[in-house]
């Protein structure tokens, strides 16, 4: 028994570090991508290209005054930015980032734990996360936070639907909730479920824009209308947790789309190439980490390319487009497996 | 039930990251409060009306949709696992499951609960 808490203790540590240094350093691609599609250079000055930067805004973070307005309720104005960060990360606990990786004569799974329930647990911790943008929105007690606040859940709620609809189609064809057997089922490049369910795809990358507050979906921060949204009244390192669970958030929804949607880690072809399982594991995790990087990417380049949404707009869109055509993708899929399309 | 130790302990050290953080950067920041900043934020001007006023019955009405459709998709999720076996008889069942649920949306889009003006 103990030597599965350590091993979990061990997972866990090594997956915080990974996490932390991921969005860390996921802000400077941000800027520099931003900077590059400006016509800009972006940060250049710590360090050499600008890499120590991430370093420099976590220690300033520290050493900035930390302000609780006079009428902020207290309690939950410092629950606000955990409750925020603690289900982002949490959701990194099911996925799978690959398969097995054979080393010191040990065999070791590349995941912190694989229940059986893995999407439901997601969902259910992506429901968390509106708590953490409604308290802070409320405790402040400012009209800008509270608005923000209340577009913030609307929004999440209301994207959320689609999302859940969008991978009941997935879950059709694989018969399972568990993460790592919707990897499996997905053998070969025309088995990947892009292909099966390319209408769930779309539907459940939109959502993933809305549900991480991204543009074009950045309706709780617009900046033009509402200051900063739900944490206008945070700074130094509370204010800090409310990005870092967005960068988090964008983080688990390229791997949950990697996983759902492009076969997760899986190669076609790599396992018949006859490589030793070493390297098969090592190249697994390298396309994993390639395949989410895309998707980063596109998180950043879309930011830069669409202008934001009404909220009218985006009200519109996720309840009279999205979630029809996510109930008619459900039906679809149940007449495709009946029918012995899929 | 061992497979969600690994969870726990990523909560536990989710929330002592939090609270940890919080606590390092209150002994090493600075502390000069002054009635200007403590008070909230309005662009430079005296707030004039309460923060919490009135806000649009829209929220609501979204979040009482909200659950119906949530409640949907839990419904939904044990049926799309167990679909393969269940055949026909579990599309048959579906459809009119969901058929009652769509005649509730599309009464909620003509009774202009969808509507954002």
């Amino acid at each position: 028994m103990s030597g599965v808490w350590i091993e979990a203790g061990v997972k866990v540590a090594v997956l915080m570090g990974l996490l932390l240094t991921g969005a860390a350093y996921l802000t400077w691609v941000e800027r520099k991508v931003s900077g590059f599609i400006q016509a800009r250079i972006g940060p250049n000055r710590v360090g050499p290209l600008g890499l120590l930067q991430p370093l420099a805004d976590g220690l300033k973070g520290f050493f900035k005054e930390d302000i609780t307005p006079k009428y902020a309720y207290r309690p939950l104005f410092l629950l606000a930015p955990a409750l925020a960060f603690v289900p982002s990360l949490a959701v990194f606990a099911v996925i799978p980032f690959g398969d097995r990786l054979p080393i010191l004569g040990r065999v070791i799974s590349l995941r912190v734990a694989d229940p059986n329930i893995g999407i439901l647990f997601v969902f259910a911790l992506a429901s968390m996360q509106v708590y953490g943008v409604a308290f802070a929105g409320w405790s402040s007690n400012n009209k800008y936070a509270l608005m923000g606040g209340l577009r913030a859940s609307a929004q999440m709620i209301s994207y959320e639907l689609a999302m859940g609809f969008s991978v009941v189609g997935v879950l059709m064809i694989t018969g399972s909730l568990r993460l790592s057997e919707i990897v499996f089922h997905q053998q070969g490049l025309f088995h990947w479920n892009l292909f099966i369910q390319p209408i769930g795809f779309v539907i459940f990358l939109v959502a993933g824009f809305a549900e991480a507050n991204r543009l074009p979906f950045d309706l709780p921060e617009a900046e033009t209308e509402l200051v900063a949204g739900y944490h206008t009244e945070y700074s130094s390192m509370k204010f800090a947790m409310f990005p870092l669970s967005e960068y988090f958030h964008m983080m688990a929804i390229s791997a949950l789309t990697v996983i759902l949607f492009f076969g997760g880690w899986q190669v076609p072809g790599l396992r018949a190439a006859g490589l030793a399982p070493l390297a098969v594991s090592i190249l697994e995790l390298a396309a994993m980490g390639l395949k989410m990087g895309f998707f980063l990417f596109l998180f950043i380049w879309v930011r830069w390319t669409l202008p934001r949404f009404r909220y009218d707009h985006l009200m519109t869109m996720g309840w009279k487009i999205l979630l029809p055509l996510s109930l008619v993708n459900v039906f679809w899929s149940g007449i495709g497996i009946l029918m012995g399309w899929f | 039930m061992e497979g969600y130790a690994a969870v726990l302990i990523f909560v536990i050290v989710g929330f002592a990251f939090a609270f940890g953080t919080f606590f390092i950067s209150w002994v090493v920041h600075p502390h000069n409060p002054n009635p200007t900043k403590l008070s909230p934020y309005e662009c430079g001007i005296e707030a004039t009306t309460q923060p919490r006023d009135r806000y649009s019955i829209r929220y609501y009405l979204i979040a009482v949709l909200f659950v119906i459709f949530e409640v949907e998709t839990i419904f939904l999720f044990p049926w799309a696992v167990k679909y393969q076996q269940l055949g026909l008889f579990g599309f048959v069942e579906m459809t009119v499951f969901i058929g009652i649920l769509v005649v509730g949306y599309i009464y909620c889009w003509k009774k202009g609960a969808l509507e954002w003006v």
